[in-house]
Order: structure tokens, then C-alpha cells, then sequence
């Protein structure tokens, strides 16, 4: 085990030690390192060096405009329009008459120092970053393999030479018997007479009989108790939507998209809009999201899909009203006859959505995680307890009822979370 | 016993020598089946596509990939909006507050709304909403759902667009312009000022323009009185809630009199408080809702009626003594009650309303008020007739319509439909492709009130709003909009509304008036100008009749007709009758003798009846199936509108007769005469016993002197067992360890029987909130109703209930015993009627259960009786074991099924489906869940906002819908509730309280003033 630590951080501080190499390669003069985290904070909302976003692409813009223009324009574009600038009203007009927010807090050298992070050459090969962590993952995977098959390749290979040993006694015994004289008793071992043999002891016919019978029923009750449940239920959508980079890699808020959960008996499927909220901004994922299933143009062509859909035009950064909503395929289906409500155990109960959902964060495609059979339900409920903390509705109930059970924890069972009548009506 | 009978099956079989018997009795198959011919060819056997082999190969294959199919789940997709609405969250109800108006109905109301479509109508709690819903009201949500609904414009029956329409329509008004001719646009009663307004621009664009009101079911001579004495065409308001004497001569003031909505201050009056309670004689000739709730009901033809209203105003106003006893008994009490008395009435006469309104002003009655009068009928059946003559006379030219459907609803509508040749254009705006739709030149496809915006003011303290709640479903436009655009006024409907309504806001505004759904102020106080009442009252009292008296009036459920194609309120039993699916006329049990009419039962429990041929003037109304009425008055015949309509309705809902066709001069008051039909008649009835049979532990019953001078244990004893040889109260004794139910909820239902007008609306909405399915007509002759609450009601067999105890308690020996209780079974000719809704009581020891033998029934902590359907096998134990026979059996499926052809059986009429709610598949059994859905929601946002449950927030479907007051719902752990004091009160008792199921819904003993 030691030793494959090693190996992990070896690999860690290769990969730091390349990130540092490529940032210090690019890194050749100081302002630009400081323009870049000026860029970060003031103009990525709406500008990207390259390719249009709220606002055009930023890189070379110095070649485009005067550098005292820039100022102006930077520190109070809205009063360089109102005075009639020409050059101005033209940029206004060409980006949607979408007015950028006025930045007086920059001074002239920071601007520069923006400029000269906007004018960095373009880069060339970006293959080899993420290739990195990739073999890192593949080493990460090995480490618990490994040992485990060690012990089952020592394990057979003893297992091995056990049997060749015995089959080597065996002959050599025989051989010794032979050498002897001694006439070794040959047994009729042929298949017909062995089972003529079993099929005379009722006994052994009896017990197999029973053997096959109950273990036909034990497959049968398995494969009958999951007719109906979809664990595992992994269909494509219509739009490769990654959880994984969402909740896990940006670790967005379930709640954030899926936000009928705090008030709802539906976790709603978000609408399009709330996509649009940051896509409006995404439109390609960073080369780091890649990866060698999935590559930067199939996502960008994924969040192409959700353009479509909402009916967003790119390049002219405007809705087009063309709408087609998109015909997700719903995963997780309660039948009918089963009332589950995701208020009552999002925000009354505070329970995780990962408790139920499994770890989406970590989900490339979205899958069923829980059998959401009835007796998966009741398991939790009479496990969990009800979180009675901070809630007045609780106070009364609580104190009673621990008085009644002697208890300072109820289950939700305690509290009649088994009837029927919670849920079927 | 042998038979000798020799039964045969044709004419042939009778000849011995016929060689066709011989062959027949032979052969069952007569043709030979010619296997033979094609096994034995073998030349078409090879040359067949399919051999046996493959036959076989095929059945095979198909069945294993039809069983491999059924293991796979269906793929369910799951669209979101592109761009969601802020206000909806998928799975969380809106409410809308809007108002009903068709005419006939009209409520300040709130629709709950699921992902956008209304599903179901509560009522408006706001202090100064006008009239709860009733059963039609809540029932209209379906309507709006309905299939058959015209769904664009129509000219000449083709399918056209409304530019069309209105290029039309405008032409033919320039025409008429220029030519003289009259135009005249009829309409019902909108009460709808903008509408109004108009109206009368179009007036004023096109003078020869005139505005007609007319009301299918009309209350002309109501406002002609009011008119004639006040100045202003409406009709007197009542509140019953300060009335302490309430004489009614006719009127079903608890039904659908002058547009209903008295019985929530009728109800209040009812309850006694402080040893009081009011004093409520109904005199009138059909047994009615008011009559059944009455404490002295006097039958009475409605000659008789008149000439008592005759005595009663000359009481009151000279004090001259009446000849009749009972009636100066009445003329004793209203005069003792002074200001405290008032008196209301139904008949269709001007002079008994004018008569009426002059003893009210003559008492000072407080529960009189004419200020607040109310505006939802204008009709005016002189206008009416004089259009029809018009029309007749070729002097119209063009006929705009509005909610309308002369030529279904006149008496005389063939003079109607043959007089619409002779106009140029009839335009008629209608839901429906209905009688008068369907021969207009252009029938307009109208949307329904939860598709449009309006105004209406209801009385005139009231000014309402009307908004939408869903996009029009199909390609309609409203009225006003039309009339917008026919004007050349190209502001939308919605915005004209808005600023037109901006000087009736008091205060308000306009967001907060459409948040509310109304604005309430003070009407203006108007005062009576002294009309001729001494010639008025004279006239009455030389009344006659001759022939029956036929009285024509409205059902709880179907009212004027409108709705007839909502399957709810076809199915809606009458609370009086308790049949469904059918109208039929009404006669008293002496009649039927004299007359040859029959009703009797059949051996599958159905209720047969004959049938009658009734004659009013000329016309003629031909089978019309009769019911012996108990308290019909002698010599009259009640017979319900709305029934009879062919047109624009499902097969299965064109079911009764017209009785509009004998509603000559919009009079519901007619000569009749009636004679016996051929044939015989199959009701849809849900109560087969009639009578109570002295079973005064059912419905505890007690009169208010009794009431306030004896002791609780006197009129509401506990029943006794025997414990150990001693006698013990029933409800100590339990065979069963008590569960501790003091902890968190304990649910329970309240039942006043006193406040409970048998009204009906609770039905209705327990239908729309639990997806309670629809059965039909033959299902429900076979007792197969659905109907998760029921409201039974019983008659007594002696002029009283307690006259019936006396009588069972006197029986004695096997034999008397016997002849008593088949008398017993027969309804008194005047019998007091009692009502009483019942659901599952949700037992606390409950019988259901313990006989369940696959636990689908079982007990919550909270006092609920569940029902897990899916555990549920169909064995139908519960129900046989259920002592108070609440528990409904599904034998078919009931939805997405095409012989059970109602709104489950159509996309459209599914989206009225509560999402929350479980649909029930055959071979289930369901009942009342105490709207636990409802419960668990109430719980579930209290836990969300961290605070305990409110007073008197849990509610069910029926308590919510309960304007009288006489259901409350409530957590009787919390003593702050409501039911917690009830649960107290000493009037509580509960249903077969000696059977020891503990129950969960209490009733309380009915109280009658008998001073």
C-alpha cells in the first residue's frame, strides 16, 4: 500500500510541476498575470478572449481601437455614446444596444494590464493537461485491484500445485503398487453406472429434488421481485446533460435548478430558462472538461441543443422565440397509487437528495440509484429520525410522544410514518 | 312441480311433421362446417401461405414477445416549460378568485388550479362575498371540460373564422341602419355593467338597436312587484338570520328561488342558541328543500296559497282573523314576531308578490331588504313574447344572442324556430351547438366564465370581477369582445373592463379587486313609493283553480338546463326524490289512486313508475314518468325544468322530459290536466326505503320546548347494553384495547343536523376533489352509485318522527308488531322530512377492518379509516361488514372506458382530475378518505414553516363546500377548534352508537321549533 502512495502523490507533483512549467512558459510579463485576474473578475460575465459571448471577443482588441478610446470607453461607455462618439454608437449598436457597465474604478494601468492579457497569442496545444490527470485517475483505479488479485493469483497458483502434487502422489503410488504386484481393484466408473448408483438412493434423489426445487424459487421470487423496478434505469436523453459537471465539478445547488423540491411534491425537471441563466453565458465548456469519451465539441454541441430548444441565436446573442421544449425521459417513476412529496423530506426532513439519488455529483449520465420499492421506503423510515429541531409544528407532538415511547429520538415510523394512508390515497 | 308446459320457440316448431324441426333438433349445426373441404384438398393446403406449422410458430412467438413486452416499463417523458410562469411550481396549487355568472347561478368564487387547469371551485370566504356555491357551482368546473362544446364560429354550419363573423355581422347591422330594420340583441340576465355599457353603444351606433332580457326560468312578475314599489327592476334581499318567523308561501328559498344563496342565514337562525332558535312554516304544494327543512309545512294547492296570502296580509295590516285555523296560527306568530317575521313567496303571480312586499314593509322586517336588492334577474317575459311577435311579423332583421336558448327553453319555441326564417341574420353566442345554435345563421363559439373576463354585480352592495383562469381552450370569443369590434372599438375587452370599472371600485384597487374577486360597499337605502297593495291582495283572495295546479320548478342539481351534458349533476341524486338521471312529475298519493298512477319496486331494487300524458292549454307533453310525492299538496303536480334536451349532449345525458314546453307565458304556475300513458318508467332512484320506521337512534330528533326545559339524557340518551347483568351507557363498553389518541391529530367531522339544508353542494365537491367516478343511469338503478357521501333523507310515517317512535314503542306481540311495521313503511301524506349526510364515519373500533383479509383497509393514529386500493383484492367483506353502508365497489373500470361514456372517457374531461388523488381501477373498493389529502397538505405547510396548524385550518372537501355552517372539520386534540367544543356539546351523538364502532363524524340531534 505504501507503495502505491508513493506512486499517487509522485504523480501529483508531476502534474503540479507541468501546470506550473505551462503557466511560467506563458507567463512572460508581469502585468499580463495581473490582467488576467482583472479580466477574471471585471469582463468574463461578458466578454471571452475568444468568440462572441454578452459582449465581442476580447483578444487583440488593442489592435482594433485606440488605446485612449479604450479608457474612455471602458471607465463610462454609456457617456461616450451619449456624446455622439461615432466609433462608440457603432459598437453599441453592433452588440444588440446592450450597454456595458461602466468600470470607473479601473485606473489606466490596470486597463493596460488587461490589454496585455487580451493580447496573449492564442494557445496552441492544450492536449497535454488533460491528459495528465487522466493517467493519474488510471493509477487511482489500480491501487485497490491490485493487491486483491495478488492474493487471488497466489491463492490458484498454491491451488495449482496442490492438485499436481496429488495427481504426482497418486501416480507414483500406482506405480509403486504395480511395481509391487499388487492388483489395484478397477471399479466400473463409467457415467451410466454412477448415476444408475444415485438414481438406487432414494435418499440423495430426495434431497436434490429439494435442492433444485428451492433454488428454482429462490430465482424465480428474484426475478419476479424486480419486475417493475427500474434500479439502475439509465435511458439517453434527448440532451446529454452531465450532473457529474454540474453538481459535482462546479458543485452546483441541486436545489438551484431543481427548486419545486423545497415547496413541491415534484422535484421539477428545470425549464429552459434556468439553463439559460448561465448558459446564456456557457456556450462551450472549458478544454479540462473534455474528456476521452466525451470531447470539447460533443458537449458544445450539447449546449448547442439547449440553444436550439430555448431558441437562442449565438452570434446575434438573442432569443429568437423559436422555442421546441425538450422531451426529457423521466427516470424516476413512482406509480400512481403512491403519494411521495419532496417538500416534506427536502426541507421539513433536511434529507440529502444524494440519500435517495445516490451520488449525482458523480453521475455522467443520470440513473435510477434506489430500487424506490415500498419496503425501500419503510426501511428509511423506521430508521431515520424526525428532525423536530427549530420546527414548532413539532414541539407538542414531540414531547408527548417521546414521553409515550421514552425516547428523545422518534423515528418517522414513531411518528406514523408507516400508515398506509400516509401515502396511498 | 313437474310442468306440463310446452314452450316453443317458433311458429314451425308447432307442425309435428315439419322435416326443418326434425333437422334443427338433430344438428346443432345445421351448415356443415367444411374442415373437411380444406383439410382434404391438399392442393390448397401446400399452396396456403401459412401452414399448421406456422400457425403454430407464430402463436408461439407472439406470445413470448407479448409477455417479454409486458416486463418492460413504459418510457414516460417529461417536458418542462421553456420559459415557466413565476407563479406556477409543478405540484403546488393556485387559487383564483373569479365569479360564476351564467345566468342562472352566480357566486363569488376561488378556483384551485393544478399546472394551469381549474379543477375545482371553493368558496369565497371574504366578508361580503355573495351567495355560496351550490352543487352547480361547484359542478361548473366540469362543464368547462366538456367534449362537446362548440369549439370554433360556425356560419351556416360550416366551420369559418371570426373575421368572418364579424364582416357579417357588421354588414347586416349597417343594413338594418340603413334600411329601419330593428335589431335586437337578447341576452340572460349578465348583470354585467360593462356589458351593459356596451350595449349601449351599440345602441348608440345603430339606434334601431334594442336590448331584450330574457331569463329561461323566469322571475318577470317578482320584478315587476319590486319595480312597481321601489322604482329599480330587482328583487328584494333576505336575510334569514335575523328572522325569528319565516313564512314562506311557495318559495324554495333553500333551492334555487330568486338565484338562491339564503341558506347560509337561514342555517344560522336554525341553530339554537340560548334556548332559541327561528320559527320556519313552509305553505306550498311541491315538497321543496324549504319545505323539508320547515317546522310546520301546510300543503296547499296554489289557488289556496293566493287566498292565504290574502288572509295574511289583511292579518297584518287590519288585523281581520283568518277563516282557516292554521293559517291564523301563522297570521298569530308573524304578527307576535313583529319586526322579527317576514314572509317570502314563490308564486309566479305579480299580485301575491306585490302582497308580500307590503306585509314585509308593514312589519319593519328586519331580515327584509329591499336596499341590498338583487340584481341577477332582469328578465322581462312581456319583452319576450313581444319579440316573439316581432319575429313572427317579420319585423326584425337582425337577432343577436347571448346565453340563450329560446328555441330550447320557450314554451311556444316552435312559434320561435319558424319565426327565425323570416330574420335576416340570428346570431347566437352559446358553448354549444345546442337547439338555437344549431339554426342561427352563425353560431358563435362562446367561452366559458373560467376562460373570460367580466364584471357583475350580484346585488347592489356587490360589484364582482370575472378572470380567467385558463387560456380559451378553443377558438372563441366572448361577447363583449364581439360587441367591441361590431362597434369599431379596437380596445381589448380586458383593458375597457379595466378603466370602465375604475369608478366602482370603492378604494380598491384594480389588482386588489381582482385578487378578491369582488368589491363590497354600502347600498344606497331606497324607498317605497305606496303601490295599489288593497286591489293587489283582493285579487288574490278571489283566487281558483281548476284542474291540478301544475308547479313548475328548478332542481338542486340541474337547474335551468345549461349544465345538462356535466354527468356530475346528472348523476346528482335530488335531494327530495333521490332520483338521478331523470326529471318526472310529481303527485300527491290520493291523485295517483284517483288516477291510476303507480310507482313500485322491482325485484333488482329498482324503482318503477307509470307513466303520464299532461295537458296545459294545447300543448301536450307525452310520458312523462310519475313519482308519488309525500307532502304534495292534494290537486297539484310538480314537474322539474331542465331536462328533455336533445341537442349538444352525450347520448347518455338526454334523459327526462322538456318541461319548458308547458311553461306557457314564462309562468311556472299552470292548469294542467293529466292523464294516464302506456308503458312503464325506469328510475335511477338511490334511496328505496322512504321512511325512518321509528329508528329515532338514526336521526335523534327533539322539539325545542322538550329541548330547552328536559334534561340532555332525555332527548339524546346514550343506548344501554347489559355489562355483567348491569345495565351499562354503550359507549363505556369496548371489545377491543383503546388506543391512546391524544397524541398529535385527531380528526373529526361535525354534522349539525339542524344547519343541514340537504342541499347537496358537499356531493358535488367531494366528486370534483376525490375523482369519485360517474356510473350512469343503469348502473345506478342497480345501487351502484359511487358516491362517496351520501345525503339520505327520510320521511316519518306519522305526521311526525316522534309520532313513528310512539307508534313502534306501542306495537306489541309478533303479529302487530308485523302490520305495524309495514304501515310503517308507507310516508305520511304531509310527513316531516329529515336529512342527513353520511360518509365513512371512520370508526375508531372500525368493522371494515377487522374483516379485511389483506389488511387494505386499516386505522392511522389520527382517526382516519385508511384504504390502500392497491392492496385491495375485491373480496367486498368491508362492505358487507360496514354498519353504515358507506363502502362503493368499482365492477367495471370507469375510466378510459367507452360504456361508461363520461368525462373519464375523454382527454378533455380527465383534466378536471385531482392530481393528488388516486383514480380507482375495477374489482377496488373505495370510500370517503376524510380528504386526507387535504389533511396531510395542511399538516405538511405548517411543518414546512416551522408553526403549529392554525385554528381551523384542516378542512375536507364537504366542510369547505358547506355554507350553511352545518359540517365542521377539524383536530379535536386542538381545543381551540371548532370540533372540540362540538365533540362537547350535548347535542352530539353519534350513527348506531350501540353497535360501539366509536366513530370519528358526529351528528347533532335535530332541534324543531314546535311553539
Amino acid at each position: 500500500m505504501k507503495k502505491v502512495g508513493n506512486h499517487k502523490s509522485f504523480s501529483k507533483i508531476f502534474f503540479s510541476l507541468a501546470l506550473v512549467l505551462v503557466t511560467s512558459l506563458s507567463a512572460f510579463s508581469q502585468d499580463a498575470a495581473k490582467g488576467k485576474e482583472l479580466f477574471n473578475t471585471n469582463c468574463a460575465a461578458c466578454h471571452k478572449l475568444d468568440g462572441k459571448a454578452t459582449g465581442p471577443a476580447l483578444r487583440n482588441v488593442e489592435s482594433k481601437y485606440d488605446k485612449e478610446w479604450l479608457y474612455k470607453w471602458i471607465k463610462n461607455s454609456g457617456e461616450l455614446i451619449k456624446s455622439g462618439d461615432a466609433q462608440a454608437v457603432k459598437v453599441f449598436e453592433e452588440n444588440n444596444k446592450v450597454p456595458m457597465t461602466a468600470f470607473p474604478q479601473l485606473s489606466n494601468e490596470d486597463i493596460d494590464n488587461i490589454i496585455a492579457y487580451t493580447s496573449e497569442p492564442a494557445p496552441l496545444a492544450p492536449a497535454a493537461t488533460p491528459g495528465a490527470p487522466v493517467v493519474a485517475g488510471d493509477a487511482a483505479a489500480d491501487d485497490s485491484g491490485v493487491s486483491n488479485n495478488v492474493i487471488l493469483g497466489v491463492l490458484s497458483l498454491v491451488m495449482m500445485m496442490l492438485v499436481v502434487m496429488l495427481f504426482l502422489v497418486n501416480n507414483m503410488l500406482t506405480k509403486i503398487a504395480s511395481a509391487k504386484g499388487l492388483e489395484v481393484e478397477q471399479k466400473d466408473r463409467s457415467v451410466a453406472n454412477v448415476f444408475r448408483a444415485y438414481a438406487k438412493n432414494q435418499f440423495l434423489v430426495i434431497v436434490t429434488v429439494i435442492l433444485l426445487l428451492l433454488t428454482s424459487a429462490y430465482f424465480a421470487y428474484g426475478w419476479m421481485m424486480q419486475i417493475g423496478v427500474d434500479q439502475g434505469y439509465e435511458p439517453i436523453q434527448p440532451i446529454h446533460y452531465s450532473h457529474k459537471i454540474h453538481a459535482g465539478d462546479n458543485a452546483i445547488d441541486c436545489k438551484y435548478c431543481h427548486s419545486a423540491a423545497r415547496v413541491s411534491k415534484h422535484s421539477n425537471i428545470p425549464s429552459l430558462n434556468v439553463c439559460m441563466n448561465c448558459h446564456k453565458n456557457i456556450s462551450e465548456v472549458a478544454e479540462t472538461t473534455a474528456t476521452p469519451e466525451y470531447s470539447k465539441a460533443f458537449y458544445d454541441g450539447e449546449i448547442q441543443k439547449l440553444y436550439d430548444a430555448v431558441g437562442w441565436d449565438k452570434s446575434l446573442q438573442k432569443y429568437t422565440g423559436k422555442t421546441k421544449p425538450v422531451k426529457w425521459v423521466r427516470i424516476h417513476n413512482l406509480p400512481d397509487h403512491v403519494y411521495f412529496n419532496h417538500s416534506q423530506h427536502v426541507t421539513v426532513a433536511g434529507v440529502e437528495c444524494q440519500t435517495c439519488h445516490g451520488p449525482v455529483q458523480e453521475m455522467e449520465i443520470m440513473r435510477q440509484h434506489s430500487p424506490l420499492t415500498m419496503g425501500w421506503c419503510i426501511n428509511c423510515h423506521r430508521e431515520t429520525n424526525v428532525k423536530v429541531e427549530d420546527n414548532a409544528y413539532y414541539k407538542k407532538i414531540h414531547e408527548e410522544l417521546s414521553k409515550k415511547y421514552g425516547v428523545s429520538q422518534l423515528t418517522a415510523a414513531q411518528m406514523g410514518g408507516l400508515e398506509c394512508g400516509k401515502c396511498h390515497y | 312441480m313437474a310442468s306440463n308446459k310446452k314452450y316453443w320457440k317458433s311458429v314451425e316448431e308447432l307442425n309435428e311433421n315439419s322435416s326443418i324441426v326434425e333437422t334443427l333438433r338433430n344438428n346443432e349445426f345445421v351448415e356443415p362446417i367444411p374442415v373437411d373441404q380444406f383439410l382434404g384438398d391438399k392442393e390448397s393446403l401446400s399452396s396456403s401461405s401459412t401452414t399448421r406449422r406456422d400457425f403454430l410458430k407464430y402463436v408461439g412467438f407472439s406470445t413470448a414477445a407479448a409477455s417479454l413486452a409486458a416486463c418492460e416499463g413504459p418510457v414516460v417523458k417529461s417536458i418542462p416549460y421553456v420559459v415557466q410562469p413565476e407563479e406556477i411550481i409543478p405540484g403546488v396549487a393556485d387559487y383564483y378568485a373569479t365569479t360564476m355568472a351564467d345566468g342562472f347561478d352566480f357566486a363569488n368564487i376561488l378556483i384551485k388550479t393544478r399546472e394551469g387547469r381549474p379543477i375545482k371551485v371553493e368558496n369565497n370566504n371574504l366578508e361580503g362575498a355573495k351567495t355560496g356555491a351550490n352543487a352547480r357551482v361547484h359542478a361548473s368546473v366540469l362543464s368547462l371540460y366538456d367534449s362537446l362544446r362548440l369549439k370554433q364560429p360556425k356560419i351556416a354550419g360550416k366551420d369559418a373564422t371570426w373575421a368572418d363573423v364579424n364582416t357579417k355581422v357588421k354588414a347586416s347591422l349597417e343594413e338594418a341602419k340603413a334600411k329601419g330594420g330593428n335589431v335586437v340583441v337578447l341576452t340572460n340576465t349578465m348583470a354585467s355593467p360593462s356589458t351593459d355599457a356596451l350595449i349601449a353603444s351599440l345602441v348608440a351606433k345603430y339606434p334601431t338597436t334594442k336590448h331584450v332580457v330574457y331569463d329561461a326560468v323566469s322571475e318577470s312578475n317578482a320584478l315587476d312587484a319590486f319595480q312597481a314599489v321601489y322604482g329599480v327592476r330587482a328583487l328584494a334581499n333576505y336575510d334569514f338570520s335575523k328572522a325569528d318567523v319565516i313564512v314562506s308561501v311557495g318559495a324554495d328559498f333553500l333551492g334555487d328561488w330568486q338565484g338562491g344563496g339564503f341558506d347560509a342565514g337561514y342555517a344560522q337562525g336554525r341553530i339554537p342558541k340560548n334556548g332559541m332558535m327561528s320559527k320556519h312554516i313552509q305553505i306550498e304544494s311541491n315538497m321543496s328543500l324549504a319545505g323539508a327543512n320547515a317546522d310546520v309545512r301546510i300543503p296547499m294547492t296554489v289557488a289556496q296559497q293566493k287566498q292565504a296570502l290574502a288572509d295574511l296580509y289583511y292579518a297584518v295590516l287590519s288585523g281581520a282573523q283568518p277563516k282557516n285555523a292554521q293559517i291564523a296560527k301563522v297570521a298569530k306568530q308573524l304578527k307576535d314576531a313583529k319586526n322579527k317575521g317576514v314572509v317570502v313567496t314563490g308564486l309566479d303571480d305579480v299580485n301575491a308578490q306585490l302582497v308580500v312586499l307590503a306585509i314585509n314593509i308593514a312589519l319593519q322586517s328586519e331580515a327584509f331588504n329591499p336596499s341590498d336588492a338583487i340584481l341577477t334577474r332582469k328578465g322581462d317575459a312581456k319583452a319576450v313574447a313581444q319579440l316573439v311577435a316581432d319575429m313572427k311579423a317579420g319585423k326584425v332583421h337582425t337577432l343577436i344572442m347571448n346565453g340563450v336558448n329560446p328555441a330550447y327553453t320557450l314554451a311556444n319555441s316552435k312559434d320561435f324556430v319558424a319565426a327565425l326564417k323570416s330574420v335576416k341574420l340570428s346570431v347566437a353566442f352559446s358553448m354549444k351547438e345546442d337547439e338555437t345554435s344549431s339554426l342561427t345563421t352563425i353560431a358563435a363559439a362562446a367561452p366559458h366564465y373560467l376562460e373570460s373576463w367580466g364584471d357583475v354585480t350580484i346585488t347592489r352592495s356587490n360589484y364582482s370581477i370575472i378572470q380567467p383562469t385558463i387560456r380559451p381552450l378553443f377558438n372563441t370569443k366572448q361577447f363583449q369582445e364581439a360587441l367591441l369590434t361590431w362597434t369599431d372599438n379596437t380596445v381589448a375587452y380586458y383593458d375597457f373592463l379595466k378603466s370602465f370599472s375604475a369608478t366602482s371600485l370603492a378604494g380598491k384597487s384594480w389588482n386588489q379587486a381582482v385578487h378578491d374577486g369582488f368589491v363590497a360597499s354600502v347600498a344606497s337605502p331606497l324607498t317605497a313609493v305606496s303601490a295599489d297593495y288593497a286591489s293587489a291582495a283582493s285579487a288574490l283572495a278571489q283566487a281558483k283553480s281548476s284542474n291540478f295546479d301544475l308547479v313548475l320548478y328548478s332542481k338542486v342539481g340541474m337547474g335551468d338546463g345549461q349544465q345538462a351534458n356535466n354527468p356530475w349533476l346528472q348523476e346528482f341524486p335530488d335531494p327530495i326524490t333521490r332520483v338521478s338521471w331523470d326529471n318526472y312529475v310529481t303527485m300527491s298519493k290520493a291523485d295517483a289512486e284517483a288516477n291510476g298512477f303507480k310507482n313500485w319496486n322491482v325485484a333488482n331494487g329498482g324503482l318503477n313508475g307509470s307513466y303520464a300524458t299532461i295537458k296545459v292549454g294545447n300543448t301536450t307533453l307525452e310520458n312523462v314518468p310519475v313519482i308519488i310525492q309525500p307532502g304534495q299538496a292534494k290537486g297539484t303536480l310538480g314537474l322539474a325544468f331542465g331536462y328533455g334536451k336533445k341537442l349538444g349532449l352525450k347520448e347518455e345525458m338526454q334523459v327526462g322530459v322538456n318541461a319548458y314546453a308547458l311553461y306557457a307565458n314564462l309562468n311556472s304556475n299552470q292548469s294542467a290536466t293529466i292523464t294516464v300513458a302506456e308503458g312503464e318508467h325506469e328510475f335511477a332512484c338511490v334511496q328505496l326505503q322512504k321512511t325512518l320506521m321509528g329508528r329515532g337512534d338514526i336521526i335523534k330528533e327533539t322539539t325545542l320546548e322538550v329541548f330547552n326545559t328536559k334534561d340532555a339524557k332525555v332527548w339524546n340518551p346514550v343506548p344501554m347494553v347489559s355489562l355483567d347483568h348491569k345495565p351499562t351507557a354503550a359507549t363505556e363498553v369496548d371489545l377491543w384495547d383503546s388506543f391512546d389518541r391524544s397524541v398529535g391529530h385527531h380528526f373529526n367531522l361535525s354534522i349539525d343536523l339542524n344547519a343541514c339544508t340537504g342541499c347537496g353542494a358537499c356531493v358535488i365537491a367531494c366528486h370534483a376533489e376525490n375523482n369519485v367516478p360517474v356510473v350512469g343511469k343503469a348502473e345506478v338503478r342497480r345501487s351502484r352509485d359511487m358516491h362517496w357521501l351520501r345525503i339520505d333523507r327520510y320521511y316519518s310515517s306519522k305526521e311526525t318522527f316522534a309520532g313513528d317512535v310512539e307508534l313502534k314503542e306501542s306495537a306489541s306481540g309478533l303479529l302487530n308488531s308485523i302490520d305495524t311495521f309495514t304501515g310503517m313503511e308507507d310516508p305520511s301524506e304531509n310527513p316531516q322530512v329529515a336529512f342527513q349526510p353520511v360518509m365513512c364515519q371512520h370508526c375508531n373500533h372500525a368493522p371494515c377492518e377487522t374483516v379485511c383479509p389483506v389488511a387494505a383497509t386499516s386505522h392511522g393514529r389520527e382517526g382516519q379509516n385508511h384504504m390502500a386500493y392497491n392492496r385491495c383484492v375485491g373480496t367486498r367483506y368491508c362492505a358487507n361488514n360496514c354498519p353504515y353502508k358507506v363502502r362503493r365497489f368499482n365492477w367495471f373500470l370507469y375510466n378510459k372506458n367507452s360504456e361508461f361514456d363520461y368525462h373519464m372517457n375523454d382527454d378533455l374531461g380527465r383534466m378536471v382530475i385531482n392530481p393528488d388523488v388516486n383514480v380507482r381501477s375495477r374489482g377496488v373498493m373505495e370510500k370517503c378518505s376524510m380528504c386526507i389529502q387535504m389533511t396531510q397538505a395542511v399538516k405538511l405547510k405548517a411543518k414546512r414553516e416551522g408553526r403549529p396548524v392554525g385554528k381551523d385550518e384542516f378542512q375536507t372537501a364537504c366542510s369547505a363546500a358547506c355554507t350553511s355552517g352545518a359540517m365542521k372539520f377539524g383536530d379535536i386534540n386542538d381545543s381551540e377548534s371548532d370540533v372540540a367544543k362540538l365533540v362537547e356539546s350535548d347535542r352530539m351523538y353519534h350513527l348506531l352508537e350501540h353497535i360501539g364502532t366509536k366513530p370519528n363524524v358526529m351528528y347533532h340531534v335535530k332541534v324543531r321549533n314546535d311553539k
